[in-house]
């Protein structure tokens, strides 16, 4: 079995958001049965110019579908301009990571927002970009155009031909293309030569900070609040996180176990690994 | 947590009570080496020899043609390179597209080392195209061929006896990969003109690490490990004692069984493919329902994926597997089902029960209770669905 974590798995049993939605401002399809994984994402714009509903329907494995349910939850109340930002990475944090040979599902989840917003924008067809006809596919077996190959490799971080597999199914059949794949890789590494490696693009301190609120929201709070206690977020310095215990966990012994146990836990699984929680001082 | 129901028996068994009781003096008190010259290692000897017996006597074979191996793949792997390098840099190799990759690796290594290799097509339902294997006999040269009994996905037999009559009457060198029908089917050496057989242990309630390979006498076949006079020199390495035990124990206990359960495997079997095609909609079986494994079927729920379906099921405590993409660890979906030509709107939502004789009318009104709910609910999910 895949080492999936607890967030894909809630999403692959309770998905968010499934459905179609009547008269929609956007969608976008991409994938197909042959493939092995499809989505359908639709969303539409609030009288805010805001994303007030979004919906999906995917065909495909637990990540695929959890990857789509988060990525609906993640557009929700974000203007298209902010939703046209979401990255694969972003949307595999959100799940707590995706197996590597996964990461295409959140991969899949970028492609059908942008053909969404597309579909939106232009009024044409909201199909992946590598699916339109005018880019040189590489890979015949999966349709993937040069263009996606060097993107996911760029955006990724990508350094071997496996790893490009994984993120965009490149190469995954019959493997004639993997020579091909191999040659617009080094042209991406051969880029990447005068900067030194650098990881997934880091968070504004406005995006971090609102991913903390977020997963107290979510993960942590309820935890709390099924033992009488609870916590409330005081600032964030850096990667410090400051947050003050209510309730029952006020003063409670073990508190100092909740807050590296749980708080920091559930915070550098979500957020940033780098993440340091401390208490307020009285 | 549920009750397992253990349905994915074609993957691996429950080691038989019966058979772990054979086993146990040989680790800790009878742990003497059978080739050493003292009797404290002659009684381990004697062992090893029952349990050859028994194998053999499950083939229809003598205890002097079955070679011990660790694993199904081994026995395979051995067959192939050993016979092809015997027979010479000519030799013309014929397999089926529906082999186990413990046949379809060593056939693509010996295409690399410049031999022919012509796999056969099957049909529909999965049946070998015995016309591609009658026109590939044609070819000049020794032929050696490897085509399985049963397949591993869908339970699909292989007529056997027609194709050793044909392979012959052609005077090529016959293997077969018998992994998934022994213990499950009759099988008689005597009267089939086999030359070389794979069977498994862990497949029929043996542990894992033990396997065996029927070698007719008078074929030439290489040895695969070298280095000590064991199994008459054709495979070193001091025997796993304890393993050949216990598929010694296996095989006994196999043929004493096997007639009653394959009916009452059968029976269930055909109750569980009948409970889901009438309760699950656009559902179809793979494979060819007249000739097939007992304990077998393969199941596609269209417009769906195997991994998502074997999670759901595995949440309701039912163990089973799948040919999807996703499950098969590339990115493709089984060459079994789609060598058959299976419609692209059902290969991916491919679902294989397997069954022992530890399952109970019980565990088939488990997943019959459960499926449809998983099914729906994927269904409400997919796109394809309107």
């Amino acid at each position: 079995m895949w080492d999936y974590t607890d967030r894909v798995m809630d999403h692959f049993h309770s998905p968010r958001n499934v459905g179609r939605i009547d008269e929609p401002d956007g969608v976008g399809h991409v994938g197909s049965l042959a493939c092995g994984d499809a989505l359908t994402l639709m969303f539409k714009l609030g009288a805010d110019g805001r994303i007030s509903e979004a919906k999906f329907q995917t065909f495909g494995c637990a990540s695929a579908i959890a990857s789509s349910s988060v990525l609906t939850e993640m557009m929700l109340g974000m203007t298209v301009d902010e939703a046209e930002k979401i990255t694969n990475q972003e949307i595999a944090a959100r799940l707590g990571g995706l197996p590597e040979q996964k990461m295409h599902c959140s991969v899949m989840g970028r492609e059908a927002l942008e053909a969404a917003i597309h579909n939106y924008r232009t009024g044409e067809p909201g199909v992946a970009k590598s699916h339109e006809g005018h880019e040189r596919i590489v890979c015949q077996c999966f349709g993937v155009s040069e263009g996606e190959i060097l993107r996911v490799a760029r955006e990724n971080n990508l350094s071997s031909v496996e790893q490009v597999t994984h993120y965009c199914k490149a190469g995954g059949a019959c493997g004639k293309c993997r020579d091909d794949i191999g040659a617009l890789l080094r042209q991406v590494m051969d880029e990447r030569q005068p900067a030194a490696p650098t990881a997934a693009k880091p968070l504004t301190n406005l995006q971090k900070i609102r991913l903390i609120e977020e997963v107290i929201e979510r993960d942590i709070r309820p935890l709390l609040l099924r033992d009488g206690g609870d916590l409330e977020l005081v600032d964030v310095v850096g990667d410090r996180v400051v947050i003050a215990f209510r309730g029952l966990c006020a003063g409670c012994a073990s508190a100092s176990l909740t807050r590296e146990g749980v708080v920091q836990a559930k915070l550098r699984e979500f957020v940033s690994p780098e993440l340091v929680v401390v208490e307020e001082k009285a | 947590m549920s009750r397992t129901v253990y349905l994915d028996n074609n993957a691996t068994t429950a080691v038989a009570p019966e058979v772990l009781e054979a086993m146990l003096p040989f680790f800790c008190d009878q742990y003497g080496n059978p080739s050493s010259m003292h009797s404290f290692g002659g009684q381990v000897g004697r062992a090893v020899e029952n349990a050859r017996a028994s194998v053999a006597g499950l083939l229809g074979a003598d205890p002097s043609e079955i070679i011990f191996t660790s694993c199904g793949s081994e026995a395979d792997n051995h067959a192939i390179l050993g016979a092809v390098e015997a027979m010479g840099p000519q030799t013309v190799v014929i397999t089926s597209r529906v082999e186990h990759p413990a046949v379809l690796e060593p056939c693509r290594i010996l295409r690399e080392r410049g031999h022919k290799v012509l796999p056969i097509g099957v049909d529909g339902v999965g049946q070998l195209d015995l016309q591609e294997l009658a026109a590939a006999l044609m070819e000049p040269g020794p032929k050696f061929v490897s085509i399985m009994w049963a397949n591993n996905e869908t339970g699909v037999v292989f007529p056997l006896q027609e194709v050793a009559r044909m392979v012959k009457a052609a005077d090529g060198v016959l293997h077969t990969d018998a992994v998934q029908a022994i213990g499950k089917l009759d099988v008689d050496l005597s009267r089939l003109p086999v030359d070389l057989l794979a069977l498994s242990g862990h497949k029929i309630h043996a542990p894992k690490g033990v396997g065996a390979l029927y070698v007719r006498r008078g074929t030439r076949l290489n040895s695969f490990l070298h280095g000590g006079h064991q199994e008459r020199g054709r495979r070193a390495g001091t025997e796993n004692v304890p393993g050949i035990v216990g598929l010694g124990a296996a095989a006994a206990l196999a043929r004493e069984e096997l007639g009653a359960e394959s009916r009452r495997q059968a029976e269930l079997r055909d109750r569980l493919e009948e409970g889901l095609l009438r309760t699950c909609p656009d559902t179809r079986i793979n494979g060819d329902r007249r000739q097939r494994l007992p304990n077998t079927t393969n199941i596609s729920f269209e417009f769906i994926e195997g991994e998502a379906i074997l999670y759901h099921l595995s949440d309701a405590g039912v163990c089973a597997s799948s040919g999807s993409a996703c499950t098969s660890g590339t990115l493709e979906p089984s060459h079994v089902i789609r060598a058959m030509g299976v419609p692209f709107t059902a290969v991916h939502g491919s679902i294989r029960f397997s069954l022992s004789r530890y399952n109970t009318a019980a565990d088939i009104d488990r997943v019959l209770e459960v499926m449809p709910g998983i099914v729906n609910k994927l269904r409400a999910l997919s796109p394809f669905v309107k």
